[in-house]
């Protein structure tokens, strides 16, 4: 069966060609039978793989569908290799990624354009699916891409209005500044190791180059710029809040469970090239620290639901990043596993919340839903604990491992530490603030009447519950892949550190429940300073980010091209036509039809001549 | 022989498409169409020819003007047969999409299509270079009459712009050729103008420099690059779309096959002096048209910007002079060929269905013509470099092969990847996203694309597809031919790097 994981991608790409060449002229059963069931039956053939895989001990399999090109001896294939970190990739992206198919059938179900949404969504799964599939990085290139391209279409879903299309056009273009240095990193790699093939790149880089070379550091710094502007970090982080204008499944799919951790594979992925440029493992570690505190700021002030979410996205990236860092690789894996749970489960009781409250997405305006939305409740209270990382969810294990892992390096270690617990401390505040917020308090406004719902809404839901609570339980097959290198041995800490990283974030969600349920700190008090309500605006903006971004590079290159809209090459060209026209006027001028004139002009040129003459 | 055919079929389909359309103006275009389908049938009959030793599929010498060792010579090579077949292939797209948009004048007007077609043909055949420069000028003149006659409101301009620019840079590469022949004389003791021949030609520094340089200019003026590109934003913007389609899609490429196949094998040693500023003057001309694009808001000016900015890789592939690079050179020639080309039409039929090319006027098309939007975003996709399709294969193995030449010029000319996208989604989303507006429009024509379009839009997909998922079909072509000009080089650049 392994020999057939190239049907993993061409189903889903099967499906999005049948919704494109039937353009919406099918019914929305078949649309939605086509477009969440061909990601069913990748999921059910990944599995089947997954099983086999496992079953044959095999560290790795490559399967060779046909050389893409071969040129002067660059010749990458479509290839596919699995082993257990792609094996771990496929298996969420197409397992929470049918979830939320699913869940999209009803969550879309009125949509008139229901068959170009799904057609984008199965074109998105089949190329993430090339990505972490890809042997070799041209391949795991054209899903990079690919998957950018869908965000782009989906973010942009709801063309209509500007804003959406901003949004999309910000997402596609801060990306691709990050893919344009990824892209230098490969034309790097293959000018020193003559292959863009991963494994044998690997494995020549080890052979040649030394710990901490320059090329190292080059190619890695390289890569970075990639997996930052994917994965939406520190700097490269601002598109993914506005992304938020794409449907609501499009968030919880692509910004929050699949495409966004791709940065986070990609390092993964070229692991040891990070181990030989230690210095810029640490400045991910860094990246990583630096944005998930100051996206837990920024969640801490925003209305939004699916802001606040996204901020909360970017953080807990920024985890996964602490973790690669600090050479944690497979606990960052596993954090990437458990943040696809229980952010797709946020997500999408958000979708649920929003849809019942007809579009509505501030949390101020809505309050005391849990009675109204009995599953959207449950859904953000497992979320949310799994997402504070409370003791035995999900979130917990694999936070908890990036965080020891952190404690135990040498030097910065402790501080990098120290700034994740801090940040765990900001997690447990905004998450429960939305969930205070949003299902306590006073009802205000139009409390909606029931809950939207429906089987294929309400499924995924109790799955990602269910694997919130016990995905940490999950035992992910990486140890191979990161196998040298990594110290797996128990974590060995104090009881007494160990209680305190637990006892941090419940400390958060007790300020939240003293700050946002039983009101004891007035946050109306609080804003009443205006140092305070200064400081809220600049956390609210992302911390000016944008408006930095705006001045150095947007307004500049708006200007650029304002002020050189008519091309002033071609001004040079209209100087000739203007000097040839105004020489044409003058000479015609000379031509009055007076002979005496001539005579005299023909006298004048030979004593001109003739002085001329004397004079040389 | 079959050569000979190939342009001779164009030629007289010509002269009969002119005379039929005394017999009823709707015939033309029929006898246009014909003609170009039997050219694009007997040049894929050359697919079938095993090249011979010296890799040429197909040749024919005969004498022309024996007493100046001018001649006859046609050869096609992998390279020129590739050259071709888009020429054929996009010469049938433009019969197409003349077919509805051409009702003046129609006899002249496929006379001169069909000829400017021979000309481009002759130009990717010819190997004596008095013949090469004859068909140069050939492909010219019936262009300029496209534009003059056919064009829109400033099209007399245009296409004395156009005929001016190709005119007096074709003169410095005419120049350059009669030295060349010149100096074979005093060397050989006779004339000749054979590509060959004149390859033997030994020449001091400075006038070798200076006559790669009468054919640089010639040629990035077609291609175009800045600074001689200027031309082209008002010839594209005035000539009807068969004329856009055939002068982004072909036309430019001729000045692209002149820097592979001339400019670069006959001076080698000043091209590699040369190649630091030609790369340098290509990062720059992919930034700076990428930008100026995205000023604009005459679509098919801006398209015709954009075609420039990507024409820069080519240049850039050229001048590193490696397989991969010239690879990429190629491919991109061919997608680029399809894609501007495709969205050329697009930006034809829009003006044809609401009669303007400004954009600020556009937007929220999406919902009215859907299956336009849907063609559009394809082809804005294929340019801005997305893998999968055959403009990504071009351009990364431009950059791949141009990076180990030239870091500093490749990392400034990877930043037009990221412009790229800038102005490909800008006009994405003035045209087709949006609130759909009616008050600056006359929009009871704004149809969705019909079959006729879908058809030849669709051919076209099919293509960048192809080029993207199996380029090898299109490599394997080009292959030997760029192995054999860098075999050809390489003993004289690498005496000159040793020194």
């Amino acid at each position: 069966m392994q020999e057939f994981i190239w049907l993993l991608p061409s189903i889903p790409l099967a499906g999005f060609l049948i919704l494109v060449l039937t353009s919406g002229t099918l019914s929305r059963i078949t649309v939605a039978v086509i477009g969440a069931g061909s990601i069913g039956l990748s999921f059910l053939v990944a599995s089947i793989i997954a099983v086999q895989f496992l079953g044959s001990g095999d560290d790795y399999y490559v399967k060779e569908v046909w050389t893409w090109m071969s040129v002067g001896g660059f010749s990458p294939g479509f290839s596919f290799y699995l082993d257990g970190l792609s094996l771990v990739m496929m298996l969420i992206i197409t397992g929470v990624g049918f979830l939320i198919h699913l869940y999209a059938t009803g969550y879309m179900a009125d949509d008139p354009s229901y068959s170009r949404f799904f057609s984008y969504m199965n074109l998105f799964i089949a190329a993430m699916l090339m990505l972490v599939l890809g042997d070799n990085l041209v391949l795991l290139y054209l899903g990079w891409e690919g998957v950018g391209l869908c965000s782009y279409l989906l973010i942009g879903f709801w063309y209509t209005k500007p804003e959406n299309g901003y949004a999309a056009r910000k997402a596609f273009v801060v990306t691709r500044v990050g893919d344009t240095s990824m892209a230098i990193g490969l034309f790097l790699l293959f000018a020193q190791l003559g292959t863009l093939n991963i494994q044998d790149m690997l494995h020549l880089a080890e052979m040649e180059w030394n710990i901490g070379s320059g090329l190292a550091i080059a190619t890695t710094l390289l890569l970075l710029g990639g997996a930052v502007g994917k994965s939406a970090q520190l700097p490269l982080q601002t598109w993914l809040p506005d992304a938020m204008a794409g449907p609501t499944p499009i968030s919880a799919l692509i910004h929050a469970a699949t495409m966004v951790t791709a940065g986070v594979y990609l390092i993964a992925r070229t692991h040891v090239l990070f181990e030989l440029a230690p210095s810029v493992q640490l400045l991910v570690a860094w990246i990583g620290l630096i944005t998930l505190l100051m996206a837990g700021f920024t969640a801490l002030t925003q209305s939004d639901i699916k802001r606040i979410l996204a901020f909360s996205t970017v953080s807990q990236i920024g985890y996964m990043f602490l973790g690669l860092g600090v050479g944690a690789w497979s606990a960052a894996i596993f954090h990437l596993m458990t943040h696809a749970f229980f952010k797709a489960l946020l997500f999408l009781a958000s979708g649920t919340v929003i849809l019942s409250m007809h579009h509505e997405q501030s949390i101020f305006k809505m309050g005391g839903l849990r009675k109204a939305l009995p599953v959207s409740f449950a859904s953000f209270l497992i979320g949310s604990l799994a997402l504070t990382a409370f003791p035995y969810t999900s979130g917990y294990f694999s936070k908890d491992e990036i965080l020891l892992a952190a404690l135990e390096l040498d030097g910065p270690g402790i501080f990098l530490w120290a700034g994740g617990v801090l940040g765990a401390f900001f997690t447990g505040i905004y998450t429960f603030r939305l969930f205070f917020v949003v299902f306590f308090g006073e009802t205000s406004g139009h409390p909606p009447e029931k809950e939207v719902g429906g089987w294929h809404m309400n499924g995924p839901l109790i799955v990602l519950m269910v694997l919130s609570i016990f995905g940490g339980f999950i035992s992910i097959p990486v140890d191979a892949v990161f196998g040298h290198g990594e110290s797996h041995e128990e974590h060995h800490v104090s009881a007494l550190v160990h209680g305190f990283m637990v006892a941090v974030p419940l400390l958060g969600t007790l300020v939240s429940y003293l700050c946002f349920h039983k009101k004891v700190f007035s946050i109306e008090k609080l804003m009443s300073y205006s140092i305070s309500r200064r400081l809220h605006k600049f956390w609210h903006s992302g911390w000016g980010m944008d408006w930095l971004y705006d001045r150095v590079f947007v307004f500049p290159f708006l200007w650029l091209s304002r002020i050189n809209h008519a091309d002033l090459v071609d001004r040079f060209y209209g100087l000739i036509v203007e000097v040839s026209k105004s020489a044409n006027k003058m000479v015609v001028k000379s031509q009055t039809g007076y002979l005496r004139w001539y005579a005299f002009i023909m006298a004048l040129g030979l004593v001109a001549l003739l002085l001329l003459g004397i004079i040389l | 022989m079959i050569l000979i055919y190939l342009i001779s079929i164009l030629f007289v389909g010509g002269l009969v498409a002119w005379l039929s359309e005394r017999v009823d103006p709707n015939y033309p275009r029929i006898v246009a169409l014909v003609t170009v389908l039997i050219d694009l049938v007997v040049m894929i009959s050359l697919l079938g020819v095993d090249p011979g030793s010296g890799g040429w599929v197909a040749s024919v010498n005969a004498d022309w003007i024996p007493r100046f060792g001018i001649s006859f010579y046609f050869a096609a090579d992998g390279l020129s047969l590739l050259l071709i077949l888009l020429t054929g292939f996009l010469g049938v797209i433009a019969v197409g999409s003349a077919w509805d948009d051409i009702h003046e004048k129609t006899g002249f007007f496929y006379f001169n299509l069909l000829w400017t077609l021979a000309g481009v043909i002759g130009v990717f055949t010819a190997l004596d270079l008095f013949l090469f420069f004859f068909f140069w000028e050939v492909m010219l003149i019936p262009m300029y009459f496209i534009i003059a006659i056919w064009g829109h409101e400033n099209k007399n301009y245009a296409a004395m712009k156009f005929f001016i620019f190709t005119q007096v840079t074709g003169m410095l590469m005419l120049v350059s050729i009669i030295m060349l022949g010149y100096l074979h004389f005093l060397q050989m003791g006779m004339l000749s103008f054979n590509y060959h021949d004149l390859m033997k030609v030994e020449a001091s520094g400075t006038i070798e420099y200076l006559m790669m340089l009468g054919f640089f200019v010639a040629f990035t003026t077609k291609l175009p690059s800045v600074p001689f590109h200027s031309w082209l934003p008002d010839a594209h913007s005035q000539a009807p779309t068969a004329g856009s389609v055939i002068l982004a899609g072909i036309l430019l490429k001729t000045g692209a096959y002149g820097l592979i196949r001339f400019a670069v094998p006959l001076f080698p040693e000043s091209s590699l002096d040369f190649s630091p500023i030609a790369m340098g003057l290509a990062a720059f001309s992919i930034l700076y048209c990428a930008k100026v694009a995205f000023a604009q808001t005459d679509i098919k000016r801006l398209i015709a910007y954009t075609s420039v900015s990507h024409m820069g890789f080519v240049t850039l592939g050229v001048y590193a002079w490696n397989e991969l690079a010239l690879q990429g050179a190629v491919m991109t020639m061919l997608a680029h060929g399809l894609s501007a080309a495709a969205l050329f039409m697009l930006a034809g039929g829009l003006q044809h269905r609401i009669h303007t090319r400004n954009m600020q006027h556009m937007g929220g098309f999406w919902e009215k013509v859907p299956k336009m939007a849907v063609v559009a975003i394809f082809f804005s996709v294929a340019a801005l470099g997305m893998p999968g399709l055959g403009n990504f294969i071009g351009e990364f193995l431009a950059l791949l092969g141009a990076f180990q030449s030239n870091i500093l010029f490749t990392v400034i000319a990877a930043f037009g990847l990221i412009l790229a996208s800038v102005y490909s989604l800008w006009v994405i989303q003035q045209v087709f996203q949006g609130e759909y507006k009616t008050d600056k429009i006359e929009d009871s024509h704004l149809l969705d694309l019909n079959r006729r379009e879908m058809i030849y839009f669709g051919a076209m997909m099919i293509g960048l597809i192809w080029m993207g998922m199996y380029p090898q079909s299109f490599l394997n072509l080009s292959e030997p031919v760029l192995i054999e000009l860098l075999n050809n080089t390489q003993a004289v650049t690498a005496s000159v790097v040793r020194n």
